[in-house]
This record gives structure tokens, C-alpha cells and sequence, in this order.
């Protein structure tokens, strides 16, 4: 079989999905990482530092191009799925009570990660294309990242908007998480339900909480008073 | 008992199809469901209307023949049912009854509530086998199975291809009773020597049926009869990959 | 002078099928490919003969009224698959399961083709196993063996309770394999109408598209009928809705004698009849025996619940009556004795037609095992109940799910209420020792012919037989036939005879739907099955048979002026398809009955009333009876009896005690 045939299969194309999808876990892993040097009392020196090693080191450099082919892989791979199980069911149920058998987030992982995509190109947008073209980001020529996240952060739109993409990433990845696991075929009857444990951890406190604690603490002036 | 059907007739598969309306009196909480059709039909026929036709056989919950989507859920409100053990108890005098055919594009309605389900035998045909011809066997203990791998393959090899994973499944995905196949042959040794190929074959005629794609969202496994696992969806997978990594 | 030519090899019985098999014309590959043979049915005997036929190299065309080859009726059996594997080391083998089946059946089989059987049955345990039906296994990781009834050994193997659906698949995969390839074509949804016949030889079949409702001319150099019993006819039965008599009786009408259609099996333990919506009875299988056991209070009329009734109120019939079997005694003495004491007023349930079927005492014995497996000293009866309880669900499972279903009753808690219903028929279109009908090139294999079973079978025998037929039996004898057919060119189906075959089956259809009448299919079914339970059922008397065949007559005569079928013959029709198998169930209601009044004897699940010993059991009557009745098809209600003596060679008949 080739590559070919093997990622326009419909199992290969889930295969694409759960691997691009665990890749970008790992990047959050990573962004969370750097977000967290936000909370150092050093005015935003370590985030800063942090920021300019991601956009001037050559290896990150070279993975930002893997993630971003990762993200489009997902995107590609999602909406050839959605489009084939739309077509699957020509006849719809008059009544279908599916809501009693599975979740609604595990049946819309596609609204959801519309919505998510829609958040990373305003997110991109805002600090990630000025900063990674332009080298200035918030002001009109400034370079401290630190401080522009800090000013973004008082913006209360931008905030909820922040904060509801990063609940409906939670669910997304509490589904998406166990899943991945499952489509890679890692999964077995002794491990399924820790994995699931595990990816509910990972969805919710850790995505979930890390995430948005920044926007949060913040807007409410208990982080970043040093920034 | 006195219930409302309203029961989906479509006379072939050409024809659009509609609901129709039934008052049924005098239900006893004994019958089975597939009773109570039988009952309906009877006066249907009495009244020199044309009766429902459904699918139906063993009425013991093992052919797999019946198949009708109740009030929203695949062989109706019991888990683990199958429409013919499902019995009136299972509803309350004067309840309106909604039952529709499966539907996927891989199980055109054929009648009424009686779908073509033969896109199931393809994709056996295709692989879910293993190639002994008759006579070529070993004597049956020379080959000693662990009792749990025997059990899990049973377990799998348990579906009675009715079809309920692809009726309940918000993308008519067919991949609980692929999987089952592939994972009851996978996990004994006489299945090792096509492992690969059936993996492939399999799941090529899958896709080219028309069945949608997994996203594990378990109604399949919820709605199932026989209770198969979704973990054997997750072996299909690991079969699949690693037959495409290896080949 | 008979007719009847069961060519039963020379020789010692246990030779016979060995130099069978070595001495047997073959059929050159490059010639194979030329043959053509349909094969109706796809259950056991019929998708493993269609399999096995096609691996060989034939051109094999196979059909089945289901949505599916798999959902045949041999997925419903539950317990298990007899073999003579001997693997407990409990003193089986290949004699012993012989003389176990010709036992069984009280003496009215053919020792040569229960021989076979026997010899075979080892191959095909083999044989599934490698195409991984998932049996059964010890801890060691060995294939597990269980007891059935008639027998003293453990020969039997199973896949909890759904041994009939695992190697039905297992069959069916084979068969799925050769559609694949391209070796079988398979006509799904489609139902036989008659059998067509070329200068005196089976060559074709009409059969019917279900869904378009056309009808079809097929060709075949044979025809294999694998089409099932008929126990439909009793319309309640543990047979499924659609299995029907509609093959071999319209191949019976086309010359192929029906052989011993009174031999009907009525199977002990099946779920009590709980009102008149009734539509089908449920099994709850045999093996259940194993572990349960069977009684009914000592008191007549008794109103206590199950649970309330002492131990020495109790009466366990089936232990006082065959100490040296108990339980497991064959369906027919069982069957007989339940009635025996129903009749007596003894029954339980609300229609005192039921005995009870207990497991408490098993539970507690499997409860002790697994206390002291666990290390668990003096525990409590609760707790034995608890572990003995999972053990019971081990096992059975599925089935006491199934009856909390159907009963809404827990059967772990309260003991499960059984009574006897038809199950199985061992008559059948009697074949030779080739399978082959009297009509040449029509075979019969499986539940659908008559040969091994006597007057009745045994448990887990059916599988077997139906599994024989098709992977090692009809793969050789065909040949016999076939080798002599090799220079047959396909014949053309606009052959004469398949248009003249095409338009009688068509005026059928037509005159049925013409009938316009007022009253459905369904009802002349119940109506028949009633007349045939109460007068060919269980009991039969020569008074209640003469009114049975007055009342049948009656009754057909009925069907044909007042059947109504709704819709049109050109389109899926449902109704139309149960009014052709009805048709034919009120023929052969007749001849079952009329069968049942000549063989004045009482053997196997044919009990007449007027034979009986003192104690209630049958009485055979050797002298005159140790013959297969082949019936001859005359004319609708007029038949000619043939008789096949049997020769008993090594077993000699005896009074069977399963004292």
C-alpha cells in the first residue's frame, strides 16, 4: 500500500489526526511552558528571553515549520472527515436520541475545532505575526512581549474570548486526547481507563487552568504587577 | 396497553417514503415488540391494507436480522437488546412510538423498515476469513490458546451483524463490526498469517461502501447487542497501522 | 419390492467409509471447473458444502431467503457440538459415539451413516478451530469439554452459550472467501420454488428475487438442498419465523421420497407459551441440564412460590425415575416426563404447563469450589450464593439474560419455569448413503434429510451432522455422481423443462394471489400448528391422527378459497412468502400425521399412546417396524409407502433405559 493510499484511507486519515493532534499537545506543553515565565517577579525578563529564543533559534524555527504543517494536516484531515461522514447518512433520523449514547463534545469535535481554529488565527494575529515579522508586537515599536501581553490581557473581550477558546480546547482535547490514543491503536483494556484519566487531566488542568489562569489573574491585576 | 406508532413506509428503494400513523389498543406488557408488529399487521391486513414489512428471523436475538431505530435508539430503549427480545414492558400505555430503518448510504432501505445489509458480507468477503481449505486442519489442542485470548476473541466474535454500530453512529461508521473481525482473528494464532493483509483488505472495502469514519464517540459500543468493545476498534486501528508501517 | 437403494458400502462397518473414499470415482480438476452445482441454504450443512464444493473447484451457486448467508438458523443453536475427541480421557471414542447416536435414536437409523458420522466428527472440530471459531478452552489453554443429554462422557464443545453462531461463522467465512474469489455466487434474499428436473435428473431450480419479486431460472449440473427441518409447521416452535419446508416438499412433489416425516423432536427445556400473540418459543439449551435441575412440587395444585417449597416437598422426576442419567436423559424421555406430570396436575406458572428448572443447588456446589479455590474458610451461604452465582454466569450467561428478557423473571434468584416445544425434525427427503434423494442429482444434506438421527437426536448432534454433510461428506460422494457427468454441457435455461417448471410456479403464485380472500396467512398457520401440536405433538393416538388428517384436509381447503394476501406479486411481499410456505405446510401436515398412524409404535419422540411399557415409556416394535418410511409423492393428500429395512449389523436394538 502506498503513502498515498494509506493517508486517504479512512483509518490513515484518522491516523493523521490523532498524531498531528498528540503533536500539538505537545507544543501546548511547550507554549504553557513559556507562558509560565510570565509569573516570574522579574518584570518579564525570562518571558522575554524565552520569546526571543523562539524566534531567533534555528532548531524552534525549524519545528514551527512542522507545527505548522501539523496544524494544517489536522485541518485538512478534519475536513475531508467531516465531509465524508456528512455524506454517510443521506436520510437523516427523524428522531435520534444519540445524546443518550455519547457525549455532545465527542460528536462536535468539528465545532469545536472550528472555534479553536478561529481563536489561533486571532491569536497568531495578535502576537505571533507581529512579533515574528515585524519584531515589534502591541505598541508601535514595542519589543517587550511581556509588556504587550499584559496590555492585551486588559482588554476584556480579548480576554473572554481567550477564555472561551480555552474551555472549548479543554473539551476538544478531553475527547480528542483519549482518542488520539485510540486511533494510533494504543489502547488496551488495562490502560484505557487511566489514559482517559490522564487525558481529562490534561484537558482540564493542565490546558484547561494553565491556560487560563494567565488571562484571568492578569486582567484581575494578580499576576504581572511587575511587568 | 394503547400506544401511537408512527412507523416510516417506503414502498421500494426508488420510492421517497413517509411516516404513517398507527392506534394500537389492547397491547399486552408480555408481547415482544416484533409481537406487537404482528399483532398491527394482522389488522392491517384485516383492513385490506398492506402490512409493515421488517426484517426478522430467529427471534431469539442471534441472527441479527432484525433491525429497526425505536424512538431514537437502535433495537429501542433496552441496552443489549436486540428489537426481538425487546419486550412491551419496556414502554408506558398511551407512548408514541417513532420506528424508522437503519439509515446509512451503506444500508439502502430496501422496504418500509427492512434495509440491504450486504455491504457487511463484502466486507467479509474481502478478508474476514481465515484461508483453510476443508481438510487441511491440525487436530484442534495442538495448538493451545491462553483462555483469556480465547475469551477476548469470543468476545469480539460475539456480533451478529445487525448493524446497530452503523445505525447509531452519528457518521454511520461500520468500524465496531469491522474491528470485531479483525480483532477476533488477530488475537488467535490461526489468524496470523494474514494478519496484515486481511487488516488492509478489510478496511478497504469499508471505505469503498460508503460507511463514514470513527470518532469514537461510543454510541457504537453503547447500542451494540452483544456489548462488543470499543477496544476492539482500538486493535483494528493498531492492526491497520501496523500493517501499512510493516508492509 | 422396494424401491429404495441406500447403497450402504460392503464391508465392516467400521471400513465402510475408509474404502468408500478410496474407491470413489473422482472428477479431474480441469473438469471440476465445467460442473456447476447450487446449493439452497447456507446454514451449517449448506455454506460448508458450498464452501468445501467450491475449494474443490466447482462452480457453486448458493441461495438463502435471509438479508444473509450468516443469519441461517444454525446460528441459534446453543450448546454445543458433539465429537468423539476424547480428549477428557473419559472413555469416548468413535464406537461409543456411534452407539450413543444409534441408542439415541432409538434403533431406527443406519448404522453406515451414523458410523460416518461418528468418524468424521473429530475433522470437524479440527477444522473449525483452525478457521478460529474461538471454542471453549481450559486454563491450559486445551479445548473444554461439556456433558449433554444421552451420553455418560464429555464430548461436547462449545462456545458458551452460542456454539451454533461460531461455527455458523466459521462456516460462513469459508464461504465468504470463495464469493471473494469469485468461486460461489450468492443469490441472498431469495427463496427455491421448485426443483427442475431434465430427462429425469435434477438440473435447476427456480427460485424467487424477494426484494423484486421475479422469478429466476438457475442451472445446475445437482442441486444440494440444505434448507433445514420443518418443525414450522407446528407454527410454534424454536425455529425461526422463516424457516419453511418450501424446498425438499416441492422436490418431494418432483419424486424424492420423504423419509420418517413423523420423527419430530420435542425439546424439553424451552420458555412456557405465555399467551396468544405468541410468536415464536425460545430455547433455553440443553446443556443447562448440566447444572440444573429438574422438579415440580409433590403436591398437586400447589400455590407456594418456587422458593417457599421444602426440599422434601420437592419432586426432582427426572432423578427418581432414570437414577442412572437424571437430568440428563434424552429430550424425548425428558420431554415425555414433563408432560407426564404437567398432565397429572403437577405443572407450575400461571398455566400449570411448566416444570421448574433449579440451579440453587448447583450454585451452592460451584459457590463451595470457589470458596476453597480462594482460600475462603467457612463462608456463609450468602456468600457461596455470591461466588456460585458468577460461576452460573460463566456458563450460561447469556441464556438466563435472555430469559429475564422474555419472562421478566430472574432466573438467579427464582428457578426458571420450561416446558417441552418442537424444536428439530429428524425425518427428512430420505437420502442414500450418498445423500442423494431418489430423484438423481438431488442431494439432501443437514437437518433437511433424514438419515442419522433415527427417531430422535440427540443434543449437540445436529451441528455435527449438518457440519459432516458439508465439509467431508458430499465433497466425496458427489463424485460418484458427478464423475458420471462430466461430458454435460451447461444446459441452457430456456430449456423446455425450465420454462414449463417457470409456469407452473407461476400459475401458483397467481392463484394464490387471486384467492382475494378474508383471512390472513398467519391465521391458517396458528390454526394448522394447533391441529399438529395437539394431535401430532408429543402424544399421538390413532383417534386424535384420523382427526387430525380430516381436520388438515379441511383446513387446506380453507386456505386455498379464503387466504388473503395483500399487495402484488412483482414487489417485496412478506405475506406472499409466509402464504407459499403455508401452502406447502398443509401437505406435509397430512402425511406427518399420516405417518405418525402407520407406524403403530411407540420410538424415539414418536410416542403412540396406545404403545407404552407399564412404567410410561416407549415401545418399540422391532418386528415390524425396524424400517425407514420413505413416503412416494402420489398426489396432493395420496402417497405410496416405501420401506427401507434396517439391518442392525452390530448393535443389536434393545429396550433403551436410561435407568
Amino acid at each position: 500500500m502506498t503513502i498515498e493510499q494509506f493517508i486517504t484511507s479512512s483509518l490513515g486519515r484518522k491516523t493523521v489526526m490523532a498524531a498531528t493532534g498528540l503533536f500539538l499537545c505537545v507544543f501546548l506543553v511547550e507554549h504553557l511552558y513559556g507562558n509560565l515565565l510570565l509569573f516570574f517577579s522579574d518584570g518579564g525578563a525570562a518571558f522575554v528571553a524565552y520569546s526571543h529564543d523562539a524566534v531567533h533559534s534555528i532548531i524552534i524555527r525549524s519545528i514551527e515549520v512542522f507545527l505548522f504543517v501539523a496544524i494544517l494536516l489536522h485541518v485538512v484531515q478534519a475536513t475531508y472527515l467531516t465531509r465524508q461522514n456528512s455524506v454517510a447518512r443521506p436520510v437523516k433520523y427523524a428522531v435520534y436520541k444519540v445524546n443518550e449514547t455519547s457525549s455532545w463534545f465527542s460528536r462536535n469535535m468539528g465545532i469545536t475545532g472550528s472555534l479553536i481554529f478561529f481563536f489561533i488565527v486571532v491569536h497568531l494575529w495578535h502576537f505571533f505575526v507581529p512579533y515574528r515579522i515585524t519584531g515589534t508586537v502591541g505598541g508601535e515599536s514595542s519589543t517587550n512581549v511581556a509588556q504587550a501581553v499584559k496590555e492585551a490581557f486588559q482588554n476584556g473581550w480579548y480576554v473572554s474570548l481567550y477564555v472561551v477558546a480555552v474551555v472549548v480546547l479543554s473539551f476538544h482535547l478531553n475527547h480528542g486526547f483519549q482518542s488520539a490514543f485510540r486511533s494510533l491503536g494504543l489502547n488496551s483494556k488495562k490502560y484505557t481507563q487511566l489514559l482517559s484519566l490522564f487525558g481529562s487531566f490534561f484537558a482540564f488542568i493542565i490546558v484547561g487552568v494553565g491556560f487560563a489562569s494567565f488571562p484571568i489573574l492578569f486582567y484581575f491585576g494578580i499576576a504581572g504587577s511587575t511587568i | 396497553m394503547n400506544l401511537t406508532l408512527k412507523v416510516w413506509r417506503q414502498k421500494n428503494k426508488n420510492d421517497k417514503g413517509g411516516f404513517a400513523t398507527y392506534q394500537v389498543d389492547g397491547i399486552s406488557h408480555e408481547m415482544s415488540f416484533l409481537e406487537m408488529f404482528d399483532v398491527l399487521n394482522e389488522r392491517l391486513i384485516q383492513k385490506n391494507e398492506e402490512p409493515i414489512a421488517f426484517d426478522h428471523d430467529c427471534r431469539e436475538g442471534i441472527c441479527g436480522m432484525c433491525s429497526m431505530f425505536i424512538n431514537g435508539r437502535a433495537h429501542g430503549p433496552w441496552t443489549r437488546t436486540t428489537v426481538c427480545q425487546l419486550h412491551m414492558r419496556a414502554f408506558k400505555d398511551g407512548e408514541t412510538i417513532v420506528i424508522e430503518p437503519w439509515r446509512a448510504k451503506g444500508f439502502p432501505v430496501l422496504k418500509d423498515l427492512m434495509v440491504d445489509r450486504s455491504a457487511f458480507d463484502r466486507i467479509i468477503a474481502a478478508g474476514g476469513f481465515v484461508s483453510v481449505n476443508t481438510g487441511n486442519a491440525q487436530d484442534a489442542n495442538c495448538l493451545p490458546i491462553p483462555k483469556p485470548d480465547a475469551d477476548e476473541s469470543f468476545s469480539a466474535a460475539a456480533c451478529i451483524g445487525c448493524g446497530a454500530c452503523v445505525a447509531s453512529c452519528k457518521n454511520s461508521s461500520a468500524m465496531l463490526f469491522v474491528s470485531a473481525k479483525v480483532s477476533q482473528l488477530a488475537l488467535l494464532p490461526q489468524g496470523q498469517v494474514e494478519r496484515k493483509q486481511r487488516a488492509l483488505d478489510m478496511v478497504a472495502q469499508m471505505d469503498a461502501e460508503g460507511f463514514g469514519n470513527c470518532t469514537n464517540t461510543g454510541s457504537c459500543e453503547a447500542e451494540c447487542p452483544k456489548g462488543i468493545s470499543l477496544t476492539h476498534i482500538a486493535r483494528l486501528n493498531r492492526e491497520y497501522l501496523l500493517a501499512n508501517v510493516l508492509e | 419390492m422396494t424401491k429404495l437403494n441406500s447403497k450402504i458400502p460392503e464391508g465392516e462397518l467400521q471400513t465402510k467409509w475408509t474404502k468408500y473414499k478410496s474407491s470413489v470415482p473422482l472428477v479431474n480438476p480441469s473438469n471440476k471447473r465445467n460442473i456447476e452445482i447450487i446449493v439452497v441454504g447456507s446454514g451449517l450443512a449448506g455454506a460448508s458444502a458450498a464452501a468445501s464444493l467450491a475449494e474443490l473447484g466447482y462452480k457453486v451457486k448458493c441461495f438463502c431467503f435471509q438479508d444473509s448467508p450468516r443469519r441461517a438458523h444454525s446460528i441459534a443453536a446453543q450448546g454445543g457440538i458433539n465429537a468423539a475427541k476424547n480428549y477428557q480421557n473419559d472413555g469416548d471414542s468413535v464406537y461409543r459415539l456411534f452407539y450413543d447416536t444409534i441408542k439415541g435414536g432409538d434403533y431406527r437409523s443406519r448404522e453406515g451413516n451414523v458410523h460416518r458420522l461418528a468418524e468424521v466428527s473429530s475433522a470437524i472440530i479440527d477444522q473449525c478451530v483452525a478457521q478460529g471459531v474461538p471454542f471453549a478452552r481450559e486454563y491450559g489453554g486445551y479445548l473444554d469439554n461439556r456433558s449433554f443429554g444421552g451420553t455418560q462422557v464429555q464430548r461436547t464443545f462449545y462456545a458458551a452459550g452460542q456454539t451454533g453462531q461460531q461455527l455458523l461463522l466459521g462456516a460462513y467465512s469459508a464461504l465468504e472467501r470463495q464469493i471473494g474469489k469469485g468461486s460461489v455466487t450468492m443469490h441472498s434474499r431469495h427463496e427455491m420454488l421448485d426443483v427442475v428436473l431434465v430427462d429425469g435428473k435434477a438440473r435447476g431450480i427456480i427460485a424467487r428475487d424477494l426484494v423484486s419479486g421475479k422469478l429466476e431460472r438457475h442451472f445446475g449440473h445437482a442441486v444440494l438442498l440444505c434448507t433445514g427441518g420443518y418443525g414450522n409447521v407446528f407454527y410454534l416452535s424454536t425455529n425461526a419465523m422463516g424457516c419453511n419446508t418450501t424446498a425438499i416438499w416441492k422436490a418431494h412433489k418432483k419424486g424424492a421420497f420423504f423419509g420418517n416425516p413423523c420423527f419430530t423432536q420435542i425439546h424439553p427445556t424451552c420458555i412456557p407459551v405465555s399467551g396468544d400473540h405468541q410468536s415464536k418459543l425460545t430455547l433455553m439449551s440443553e446443556s443447562l441440564r448440566n447444572d440444573g435441575r429438574i422438579w415440580v412440587p409433590k403436591a398437586k395444585g400447589e400455590t407456594r412460590k418456587a422458593n417457599e417449597i421444602p426440599e422434601e416437598e420437592r419432586d426432582y422426576f427426572l432423578e427418581r425415575r432414570y437414577p442412572a442419567f437424571g437430568n440428563l436423559v434424552p429430550r424425548d424421555v425428558a420431554s415425555r416426563a414433563s408432560k407426564e406430570r404437567c398432565d397429572a396436575g403437577y405443572g407450575v406458572g400461571g398455566s400449570k404447563m411448566a416444570v421448574y428448572l433449579d440451579f440453587a443447588f448447583n450454585t451452592l456446589r460451584y459457590g463451595r469450589i470457589e470458596a476453597n479455590k480462594h482460600n475462603i474458610h467457612n463462608p456463609s451461604k450468602e456468600e457461596l450464593v455470591k461466588l456460585g452465582r458468577e460461576v452460573i454466569k460463566e456458563k450460561y450467561g447469556n441464556l438466563f439474560e435472555m430469559y429475564e428478557k422474555i419472562t421478566g423473571e430472574n432466573p438467579y434468584e427464582v428457578p426458571m419455569r420450561i416446558y417441552p416445544a418442537a424444536h428439530y425434525t429428524m425425518g427428512g427427503l430420505w437420502v442414500d448413503y450418498d445423500l442423494m434423494t431418489t430423484v438423481p442429482g438431488l442431494y439432501t444434506l443437514g437437518e433437511a434429510n433424514f438419515s442419522d438421527h433415527g427417531a430422535n437426536r440427540l443434543g449437540a448432534s445436529a451441528l455435527m451432522q449438518g457440519l459432516a454433510d458439508g465439509y467431508f461428506v458430499i465433497p466425496y460422494t458427489i463424485g460418484t455422481y458427478l464423475s458420471q457427468d462430466i461430458r454435460t454441457k451447461a444446459i441452457s435455461t430456456d430449456h423446455e423443462a425450465f420454462i414449463e417448471t417457470e409456469k407452473k410456479v407461476q400459475e401458483q403464485i397467481d392463484k394464490l394471489m387471486n384467492i382475494k380472500g378474508t383471512k390472513s396467512v398467519d391465521h391458517f398457520h396458528k390454526r394448522l400448528g394447533k391441529i399438529m401440536w395437539d394431535k401430532c405433538g408429543m402424544g399421538r393416538n390413532e383417534k386424535g391422527l384420523t382427526e387430525a388428517i380430516s381436520e388438515i384436509r379441511a383446513l387446506r381447503e380453507e386456505f386455498w378459497k379464503d387466504v388473503r394476501i395483500t399487495g402484488a406479486q412483482n414487489e417485496l411481499n412478506p405475506e406472499l412468502e409466509k402464504a407459499m410456505r403455508v401452502a406447502d405446510f398443509l401437505e406435509l401436515g397430512e402425511l406427518m400425521c399420516k405417518d405418525a398412524l402407520h407406524r403403530k409404535e411407540s420410538c424415539g419422540g414418536h410416542f403412540r399412546e396406545e404403545y407404552q411399557t407399564e412404567e410410561g415409556e416407549a415401545k418399540r416394535d422391532d418386528d415390524n417396524f425396524t424400517y425407514a418410511a420413505a413416503w412416494e409423492f402420489k398426489n396432493v393428500g395420496e402417497w405410496e409407502l416405501n420401506k427401507e429395512d434396517l439391518n442392525y449389523q452390530v448393535v443389536h436394538p434393545s429396550q433403551r433405559s436410561y435407568k
